[in-house]
């Protein structure tokens, strides 16, 4: 057998997950995507490990601190093994402002898989190894520190985590919504319909962050972080929902009428079994694409409202807690790394779009 | 078409009671009544409390009544122009929010202009040069745009302007216009600085309108008229410009409904980064100090205007599109 036919004969025996997965690895985009977003998310997960330090940690003797430099070459201009050098500060008396002086001669080498503060990894063990640090004497703050002299790269990294599972989260609970009362909507149709039809308009008549505004402000200031963050999920699953309601509905009611549903219930299949069975597969794909598209827009809705000062709250560090420092153009203008919490918005989002974009067009069985 | 209208106008009644029922439930969430948060103030201020001023208030807003009576009271009201007291400023809503809302549909509008102007000779050059390397360009950016959220964008804009131009890119008027009254001379400084929330709003939008024409255009210039026409010689410009163009483009008008709730949303946020004198910087305001009057009306006022706007836009879509306008005679 030739090469070819060989391969014709894969191309025929796959998989449709196989044929999906084939056309969205042609998606250059696409696979950047997926990267990107697989890279986040392990940094997420695993951030205590990542960090050098944790979220917390202070350090009044270095606040806004700029990016540390890593350097490879030493004065005599030969190659080292990465290092940073010892920087020391002082306080400019005329403009109240810290100054910083690397010593020139010092040398501290990044060391990787350090032990220094102890933390606990997920609140299941205690650990105190860190993937890279060096001495103690030193500090390497690869996105500079902030006003109380915290790591900023450890901070984006705690903060995406929040940020992140605050995406998945929301959407989650948009498509619990979302399915439940599209799937009513669609499948059972009459008064249920309508109903359901007007209240998604009515909810699509406020522009949304208004909206939730005046949803978030209702929280009282003293509940708990972690209330406040549940409460924040739900307010923004509470617009997303509609979406994914609408598409649902509006391919069951397409769905419904086909011959494999009459066959269905002809053989006696109950209403909960033709929809989970036979309906909902059927359109799985567009679902998986509907939900990639809408965390980012949860990440950036979360963003906007913790930036605003009425979404999540200190001590709780989300990507826009974190933004929140940076509201100031003066602040901004002396200490541009505060903005760097962008990068990682743009980029989650960037990367979802991606995967969307991707995934649409691979589940697309007439698109080439 | 008149029966179109009047039954659109019809219908947006029910939408109206129920984004009010909306808003007042919002107003109401706060724990405790924001007559006791005043009185709370006043004492912290070391100022007297009034009791015969508590007593009007409370029967103004009628705080003795269960809930539903003080709905209708405040719907009411509001319907007769009283759209409530601001607890914090002291006034009336109604002094507070006319100017704030005028230039939020000032703004809301260039945008839209802005982001059709910008779009569709984007999204048509996209499309008829498909694949190209200004296609490819173009598309990128239109990411970038997409990915980047309103404030972020305004907020960058704003440490770049500061950091290399050396100036602050904030608020809608020069200084010395800023208490001014209206004129002409305040208009043309209105215009000088409304572009940079114009294009940082525009922008996200622009990104989508582009995907969508040149999607939307693809799709025409595929079909077996455009062959026709161009067999028979009809030159290429007039012959994309004339027919698939026209179908490509029927979405702008189409989609204002879901458009216009988004950029008064962006707007709202932009302009608390910008510090621009629009309604985003006040509610947030009232919202934040619980001025749930004032936060009250911008609600029901913001989505007052969408709902308007859709209707303006549904009416030119069944200008623009007969299939519409006919249907709707044969559904009446």
């Amino acid at each position: 057998m030739t090469k070819e036919v060989k391969l014709q004969e894969k191309y025929l025996n796959a998989s449709t997950k196989q044929l999906v997965w084939w056309r969205y690895k042609k998606h250059a985009l696409a696979m950047i995507g997926l990267w990107a977003i697989a890279i986040l998310y392990v940094s997420a997960l695993t951030c205590e490990f990542i960090t050098p330090y944790s979220k917390d940690d202070r350090n009044l003797d270095a606040i806004y601190a700029p990016p540390t430099r890593i350097r490879i070459f030493d004065d005599e201009g030969r190659v080292r093994r990465p290092y940073v050098r010892t920087v020391q500060f002082d306080l400019d008396t005329q403009s109240m402002q810290m100054r910083f002086e690397e010593v020139p001669g010092t040398y501290n080498p990044i060391l990787f898989f350090v032990r220094r503060s102890s933390y606990s990894f997920w609140g299941l063990w205690e650990s105190d190894l860190h993937l890279f640090g060096v001495d103690p004497s030193a500090r390497i703050n690869l996105f500079g520190t902030d006003r109380m002299g915290r790591d900023m790269f450890s901070r984006c990294l705690y903060g995406s985590r929040i940020s992140l599972s605050i995406g998945m989260l929301g959407v989650f609970m948009s498509l619990v919504l979302g399915l439940a009362l599209g799937g009513v909507s669609g499948y059972v149709g009459g008064w249920g319909d309508g109903l359901i039809q007007r209240t998604i308009e009515i909810i699509r008549c406020f522009p949304a962050i208004p909206l939730w505004m005046g949803l978030a402000a209702a929280m009282p200031q003293h509940w708990h972080a972690l209330k406040v963050y549940f409460v924040i999920t739900i307010i923004l699953s509470l617009v997303g929902w509609t979406d994914l309601a609408r598409m649902v509905r509006g391919k069951l009611i397409a769905l419904r009428e086909e011959e494999f549903v009459l066959a269905a219930r002809f053989a006696g299949a109950g209403h909960a079994r033709i929809i989970f069975r036979h309906l909902l597969p059927s359109f799985t794909s567009q679902i998986i694409v509907s939900v990639t598209l809408a965390i980012p827009h949860m990440v950036l809705s979360e963003t906007a409202l913790s930036f605003l000062g009425i979404g999540l709250r200190p001590p709780i560090t989300s990507l826009g807690v974190l933004l929140k420092e940076a509201q100031n153009v003066t602040t901004i203008a002396l200490y541009p790394w505060l903005l760097i919490p962008v990068v990682f918005v743009i980029v989650t989002v960037l990367a979802f779009n991606f995967v969307g974009d991707g995934l649409r067009d691979a589940v697309d069985p007439y698109s080439r | 078409m008149l029966a179109y209208i009047i039954r659109r106008i019809l219908i947006m009644i029910p939408v109206m009671v129920a984004i009010s029922v909306v808003t007042f439930i919002i107003i109401e969430l706060p724990p405790g009544d924001f007559l006791t948060t005043y009185v709370a103030e006043l004492h912290a201020s070391g100022e007297s409390v009034d009791q015969a001023e508590l007593d009007a208030l409370t029967r103004r807003f009628g705080l003795d009544q269960p809930l539903y009576i003080r709905y209708l009271m405040w719907a009411w009201n509001f319907l007769h122009g009283d759209l409530g007291y601001s607890f914090e400023w002291r006034k009336p809503v109604s002094e507070l929010i006319g100017e704030r809302l005028l230039l939020t549909v000032i703004i809301s509008t260039a945008t839209l202009l802005f982001t059709w102007v910008i779009s569709v000779p984007i999204g048509i050059y996209s499309a008829v040069r498909q694949y190209s390397w200004t296609d490819y360009f173009l598309t990128f950016i239109g990411f970038i745009g997409l990915a980047t959220p309103n404030f972020l964008f305004a907020l960058v804009l704003l440490w770049a302007s500061y950091a290399y131009f050396g100036m602050s890119v904030g608020g809608l008027f020069s200084p010395e216009y800023v208490e001014a009254p209206w004129s002409l001379a305040k208009f043309w400084d209105l215009l000088k600085h409304l572009w940079i929330p114009v294009v940082i709003v525009g922008t996200a939008h622009t990104a989508k309108f582009i995907r969508m024409i040149r999607g939307n255009l693809l799709d025409e210039l595929r079909k077996p008229y455009v062959v026709t026409a161009r067999a028979k010689g009809l030159p290429e410009t007039q012959l994309i410009l004339k027919y698939p163009v026209r179908v490509a483009i029927n979405p702008l008008v189409s989609t204002i409904g879901w458009t216009l709730p988004e950029l008064v949303s962006g707007i709202a946020i932009t302009a608390v980064v910008l510090n621009l004198p629009t309604t985003g910087p006040l509610l947030l305001r009232a919202l934040l100090s619980q001025d749930m009057h004032l936060a009250g009306a911008f609600l029901m006022m913001l989505a007052f205007l969408t709902v308007v706007g859709t209707l303006v836009s549904d009416i030119l879509l069944a200008w623009v599109d007969p299939r519409i306008r006919f249907g709707a005679r044969e559904a009446v």
